[in-house]
């Protein structure tokens, strides 16, 4: 990193709003925090007296965990609010409960929230540096960041490979997040599943759009299935989980016609059977607990870099 | 808002296309009537006592403007508008006159809710034309009362907001409005393709992760309102009309000689989907902002005459329903008092003239709803707005008269203002002083 650069962002809203030498500085100051997390004891001061409050609009455990795990790793304190946005419950609205986490006087909140943009909407009321923890069907920033971080990792390069990404893309801000990631850090972005769920605009945030699976994963260097969410069997959107499971779901024979040592990546929790069968999941080429690992050091990274850290 | 027995409107330049008039002059209102319109050498009989003379400089002298598609949101949603407040933001934006939708809390789908609405409007600061609803309670099954309503004073029927999604109680809507001479708008949306859209499907939404509304469910329902007028021959208007395939389809119908007429919104000529960026819930309408492709054809057709009227789809909302999550926002802006700097736009661009631009806010819509006003005809009634098309001016906040501020045009350098406005010979709006 040149010695000039300087990561000027006070919230993570997105991948969209970062550039890449944004995203290399956050890569790098993830591979560097990776290391606490292998050592015997796991905690460094550098948040230390700093809070850090995470409001959680949608049941999550995974990455609620991964953010409270990073922030006490980094010694800050943390707080959670778990809240809900229920329209039929006349709740407090999202401007409230903004000004009322505002007045603990966090250092930081990690939001998720069912609406997209409800991010934005807290970043441009409040004076806490805002990391997004999902918002919508718009971006999981932190995601996409350790599905970088992972790839780089196994490897050695983003630039010139290519990235399958299978299922429903619609409704997934892992896969907005990952589209545009990967195709900002020059990979070339595959992505394929029924067309019911595939937006008509995709292309414009970078990806190519195939008609089956087959070609997005021939000679492909990642492979990532997506969580089809169980709504979607009510839908019109796909017939049933069966046909969606010998279409699009992901088997060793579709494994055969990637490249040998492709691999294979999950944002989890996965529905085994349906985007991805056991065997794949649990094989030596399935990265998936290690984007588990890496979304620790993401997220260590991205807290130190919002207040201010080099 | 001063009574006065006669005002003389001196120096003005006279801009009335029904009368195909377009001249220096003075116009002289007496009784709240339009007494006489003269030139400096054609000196008039004496002028009248207690006369209120103002020196207009050349500034224009135009019908009072007509906004046929406003939500003043009474009775049941007072703390977004009044009849009171709304009728005052038309005023100060040139209006003489607004037919409000049925969709208010109870609808009017009855002859005792117009009837309501007439009485609140008695002293208003514009005439209020209650528009009634198509079904009963806006539920799309059976017809309202279209007889009484209009006997009662309303001057069309709608379902809008909503679509009316059965084709044959359209068929019948259209059928029956023949009986009652009563003009058949429709807000021509296919619900089950826009459904849970939060703005303009494209390149945009998928950005923005936005559940988006294509083009296609105002074109489908467009198309269906034209085969409808169509086969029934009785007319239908649609109203604000935002892509460029509806247009195609409008015009088509027009040169087939169906009785169609079309009006469309300042912000379809004036934004694109661009301004939702960063979650803006003041940009949010339905129909939604469109494209570049689409916002060009909806100035073709104003131009050409495919599209009659521009009307505000004035649709005030509370920080309650708009400073919230975008996707739960309510649809719709104000428009009352920026529809005439939005609109001298396209006339200092070349795409409009004055006279057109009279005949989109004034004349077009009086003649299809079928009521006063649209021109300046000597004895007709005196409503009259002066536009100062040069005034330069940034919109604030705190001018807004509307009671609520859901404006996209916030902060925007604007040109072109309503400097009087008269209704039926009363000031009902005055900023000459100011
Ligand atoms: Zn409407």
């Amino acid at each position: 990193m040149s010695s000039e650069y300087l990561f000027a962002h006070k919230h993570i809203l997105g991948l969209d709003h970062l550039s890449v030498p944004d995203i290399e500085h956050i890569l790098n100051t993830a591979e560097s925090f990776k290391e606490i997390s292998g050592r015997s004891i796991k905690k460094v001061p550098v948040l230390r007296g700093k809070t850090v409050v995470t409001v959680f609009f949608e049941p999550s455990t995974r990455t609620r965990l991964s953010f409270d795990i990073a922030a006490k790793r980094m010694s800050a304190d943390t707080f959670s609010i778990s809240a809900s946005t229920s329209s039929t419950t006349k709740g407090e609205t999202l401007a409230d409960t903004a000004k009322n986490i505002e007045a603990m006087m966090p250092d930081i909140i990690i939001m998720r929230h069912p609406s997209s943009g409800a991010s934005n909407y807290l970043a441009n009321r409040i004076s806490t540096s805002v990391i997004n923890a999902g918002d919508g069907t718009h971006e999981h920033p932190s995601q996409g960041l350790l599905d970088l971080m992972t790839v780089k990792e196994h490897k050695g390069k983003i630039k010139g490979l290519k990235v399958a990404i299978i299922g429903d893309i619609s409704h997934s801000r892992v896969a907005h997040s990952d589209i545009i990631g990967f195709s900002k850090m020059g990979a070339n972005v595959f992505v394929s599943g029924p067309a019911t769920l595939i937006p008509k605009k995709i292309a414009h945030l970078g990806a190519t759009v195939c008609r089956t699976i087959e070609e997005a994963v021939k000679n492909a260097d990642v492979i990532m299935p997506l969580r089809i969410q169980k709504e979607r069997q009510n839908d019109p959107l796909i017939p049933s989980f069966r046909e969606y499971a010998s279409f699009f779901g992901i088997n060793r024979q579709i494994l055969q016609i990637a490249k040998p040592d492709a691999i294979v990546m999950h944002p989890g929790p996965i529905n085994r059977g349906v985007e991805l069968t056991p065997d794949v999941a649990d094989s030596f080429q399935s990265v998936i607990l290690g984007q588990v690992t890496n979304g620790v050091a993401i997220r260590m990274a991205l807290m130190y870099l919002v207040i201010g850290g080099a | 808002m001063t009574r006065l027995q006669a005002i003389l409107l001196e120096n003005g330049r006279i801009i009335d296309p029904v009368n195909r008039v377009d001249k220096k002059a003075s116009l002289l209102i007496e009784k709240g009537k339009i007494k006489a319109i003269f030139t400096r050498r054609q000196k008039t009989s004496p002028l009248p006592k207690n006369l209120l003379s103002i020196d207009l400089q050349g500034k224009w002298i135009v019908p009072g403007l007509i906004d046929m598609h406003v939500h003043l949101r009474e009775p049941g949603e007072e703390h977004k508008e009044t009849i009171e407040t709304g009728t005052r933001a038309a005023a100060a934006g040139g209006f003489t006159a607004v037919a409000c939708m049925p969709n208010t809390n109870p609808v009017n789908d009855c002859q005792s809710v117009t009837r309501l609405i007439l009485e609140k409007a008695e002293n208003a600061s514009a005439r209020v034309y209650p528009v009634g609803a198509i079904s009963k309670g806006l539920q799309g099954e059976s017809l309202a009362e279209f007889g009484e309503m209009k006997k009662a004073g309303a001057v069309a029927v709608t379902d809008d907001g909503k679509p009316v999604a059965d084709s044959q109680l359209m068929r019948r809507a259209l059928e029956y409005s023949s009986n009652h001479n009563i003009m058949v708008i429709s807000h021509s949306e296919d619900f089950s393709l826009s459904r849970n859209g939060a703005m303009n499907e494209g390149v945009v939404s998928t950005r923005m992760g936005l559940r988006g509304i294509p083009n296609l469910a105002e074109e489908v329902m467009v198309y269906r309102d034209l085969a409808l007028a169509e086969y029934t021959g009785c007319p239908i208007h649609l109203a604000h009309i935002s892509t460029q395939e509806s247009i195609r389809l409008i015009r088509f119908a027009k040169q087939k000689g169906n009785p169609v007429t079309a009006e469309t919104a300042p912000h379809y000529f004036s934004l694109t989907e661009e301004a939702v960026k960063d979650y803006d819930t003041n940009a949010k309408m339905n129909p939604p902002l469109r494209t570049q492709k689409d916002l060009e054809a909806v100035i073709k057709a104003i131009s050409d005459g495919t599209i009659d009227v521009i009307a505000t789809d004035h649709a005030p909302h509370s920080v309650l329903e708009k400073d919230i999550e975008f996707d739960q926002a309510a649809n719709g802006i104000i428009g009352l008092e920026t529809s005439v700097p939005l609109t001298l736009a396209l006339f200092r661009k070349g795409y409009i003239d004055e006279a057109r631009l009279v005949e989109l806010l004034s004349a077009n819509p009086a003649k299809i709803l079928g009521v006063k006003g649209g021109s300046l005809s000597i004895g007709s009634d005196a409503d009259i707005a002066v536009i100062d098309p040069e005034y330069r001016f940034v919109l604030h906040e705190k001018d807004i008269i509307s009671k609520s501020k859901n404006s996209p045009f916030i902060g925007a350098q604007l040109q072109g203002r309503a400097l009087l406005t008269i209704c039926a010979g009363r000031i009902t709006h005055n900023a000459l002083s100011a």
